[in-house]
């Protein structure tokens, strides 16, 4: 890949030990894990980096571009049935009904889902789908200069009108149960731990190839001016830019890695259904981003992980605490640790070198208009 | 060259019932430099505000070079060659001076070309930093300028634009004394270049020292113009500028 080779060659000069630390990271996703961890576990790794996926999109669009954006779970899911309907039909055969539309009483397949016995719509679909929406409703939002805590919220119906939309149509979308009870995916049998070995390795390389591309794409011109945009946007219309392009390309790419993650969750975990995706999960989503490090685009792809890994591990031993950790941890982000782990690294070096310990990260001050807290939103 | 390249005439701004800029023309020629100068509240920068579809205008007309500028987007004017700075220095702190300078230089570049990465410093770029003299603090933080080097550093954001006509909005507001001069020595720089100006200014001293042709407002309205020496034997100038008529020295109005 071009980006990789080119990430390679100035890695020796410029973001000194940037290479290195790639490599480790790459290493121990590709050779340790699966070595040290069980089958049980790996495939729980599997489902965190898909999720890692989309904190990395979150890190472009609100990290980098001030959108926060509180419903990707649309954009998961879209990218989750695409692959879930494609997968159910492949496994129905010819001529038949996936199961659940048996019980529906579906009696002829859909409109809707016959272009998705195709593999080769079906999976760019999963990404295309998502990112289609996204630019169409991006633009109608940018426009209108609709931003801060209104677009948040806005993104956040987006996600919780979708869930209603699946639920209301049983026979279309398998309602409240979405869809389930895949057996085999492009050959691979689900349910074998072997393939699903392979499954995780093909969830490594996409994460890898996903995060390195963004990053270039964060240091690129483009990076830099989305940084400007987000400190203040109305300034940068004044250099000739028109912001609505430029918040519409990270929340288009955010859409689109928000829907390969769902088309690779599918065949990892099983299942797409409406809990997966709704308000709660859409939060939850950012909330791994929040707390690895939004500004960090390594840190918020970290954030998916760990957390998700705290939930499993302490839900295990105590089955309802997890809830309330989960809003402690949200909380004390958001007081003490507003760049998350990274930040907190950040300050750790820091006062190790002797630095002054720089505080709160300095907020452009809005040269225009007053502008909302720009903190959060 | 005494072709017009923004004429504005009859333009209005109301705010509620606060008539900002009331019924105001104004005619700048290619490669003049124009001073406005004017009590606070006489309408100064809503003008350029208005030139720059900041505020829209309520009614009237801009045109520049022949096209009308009311109605059209901030950033379309921008690349019409409009370009202008802010009272309170407005430059994104996160980025480097460098970067500021950079992503101000790019703007007519092919979208798809801003996503490479930036390779060294353009010439265009290394000028504007030099000319503005930040070359050496290039690599620092913009949000740790100082307050009269973020005013430089929005000054060669829009230099290396090279618009066709630069709205300069009180400039050497908060600079020292060292700071001022050279301020005033960079418009006439620009000015050389073939680069029409347009400075709001409240220094009267600044004024008198670099100014050659003045537009006096008030309230919302153009009062008169002519060369610094001329607006200053202004009677109606001093009275509704100075408010003391008999102060011909008007230092009054530097700290207006």
């Amino acid at each position: 890949m071009n980006g990789v080779a080119r990430l390679l060659a100035s890695g020796a000069l410029k973001p000194s030990g940037f290479a290195v630390r790639f490599a480790l990271v790459a290493a121990a996703l590709l050779l340790l894990a699966p070595a040290l961890l069980s089958d049980f576990r790996l495939s729980l790794l599997a489902k965190f980096l898909c999720f890692a996926i989309i904190a990395i999109g979150i890190g472009l669009a609100w990290g980098q571009g001030g959108m926060l954006v509180l419903g990707q779970g649309l954009f998961f899911g879209l990218g989750g049935y695409c692959m879930g309907m494609h997968m159910k039909l492949s496994e129905a055969g010819a001529g038949q009904l996936p199961d659940f539309m048996t019980w529906s009483g579906v009696e002829k397949l859909p409109l809707l889902w016959e272009p998705f016995r195709s593999a080769w719509f079906a999976v760019p679909a999963a990404m295309l789908l998502p990112m289609a929406i996204a630019a169409v409703l991006g633009a109608a939002i940018f426009r209108q200069r609709v931003r801060g805590a209104y677009f948040a919220i806005l993104s956040q119906a987006l996600a919780a009108a979708f869930v209603i939309v699946l639920v209301g149509n049983q026979g279309l979308t398998g309602g409240t149960n979405g869809l389930t009870n895949f057996q085999s995916f492009f050959g691979l049998t689900v349910s074998d731990p072997a393939d699903q070995r392979i499954l995780y390795f093909l969830v490594v390389v996409v994460l890898l190839v996903v995060f390195l591309a963004t990053r270039e794409l964060v240091i690129s011109r483009y990076g830099r001016l989305l940084i400007a945009v987000r400190d203040d946007e109305d300034r940068v219309r004044f250099l000739g830019y028109d912001p609505t392009r430029v918040k519409l390309v990270a929340y288009v790419l955010a859409a689109g890695m928000a829907g390969l993650a769902g088309a690779l969750f599918v065949p990892v975990v099983g299942i797409i259904s409406p809990a997966l995706l709704g308000i709660v999960p859409s939060i939850e989503m950012v909330i791994w981003v929040a707390l690895g490090g939004r500004t960090a685009l390594a840190w918020a792809a970290a954030g998916a992980v760990i957390v998700n890994w705290a939930k499993t591990g302490i839900s295990e031993q105590f089955p309802s605490g997890w809830l309330y950790l989960q809003g402690l941890l949200f909380v004390v982000v958001i007081l003490f640790l507003p760049k998350g782990i990274a930040g907190a690294l950040e300050r750790l070096r820091g006062l190790a070198a002797g630095r002054p310990v720089g505080g709160r990260p300095r907020v452009a001050r809005g040269a225009v208009q007053a502008s909302p807290p720009k903190e959060l939103v | 060259m005494s072709a017009a390249l923004l004429e504005i005439r009859d333009l209005h701004v109301v705010f509620d019932a606060f008539r900002a800029v009331d019924g105001l023309h104004l005619t700048l020629l290619e490669h003049e430099v124009r001073f406005v100068i004017g009590p606070n509240g006489a309408g100064k920068t809503t003008l350029i505000d208005a030139i720059t579809n900041l505020v829209r205008p309520t009614s009237g007309s801009i045109l520049f070079a022949g096209e009308e500028l009311v109605g059209r987007k901030e950033h379309a004017i921008v690349r019409a060659g409009i370009g202008r700075t802010f009272q309170t220095p407005s430059v994104f702190e996160q980025l480097s001076v460098l970067e500021n300078v950079d992503i101000a230089a790019t703007f007519r570049l092919p979208f798809r070309s801003l996503l490479r990465r930036r390779k060294g410093i353009s010439d265009e770029v290394a000028h504007a930093l030099d000319s503005v003299g930040l070359a050496e603090l290039r690599d620092a933080r913009a949000g740790s300028l100082s307050h009269g080097q973020k005013q430089w550093l929005e000054v060669a954001m829009v230099l290396v634009q090279q618009p066709r006509l630069l709205l300069l909005d009180e400039p050497v507001a908060g600079m020292t004394e060292k700071e001022r001069l050279r301020t005033g020595e960079l418009v006439t720089q620009i000015a050389k270049q073939g680069t029409t100006v347009l400075v709001v200014e409240h220094d009267m001293d600044f004024v008198r020292r670099f100014a050659h042709k003045v537009t006096v407002m008030h309230e919302g309205k153009v009062l008169t113009e002519g060369t610094v020496a001329e607006v200053q034997q202004d009677d109606t100038v001093r009275e509704v500028y100075l408010g003391r008529p008999r102060d011909a020295r008007g230092s009054a109005a530097a700290s207006a």
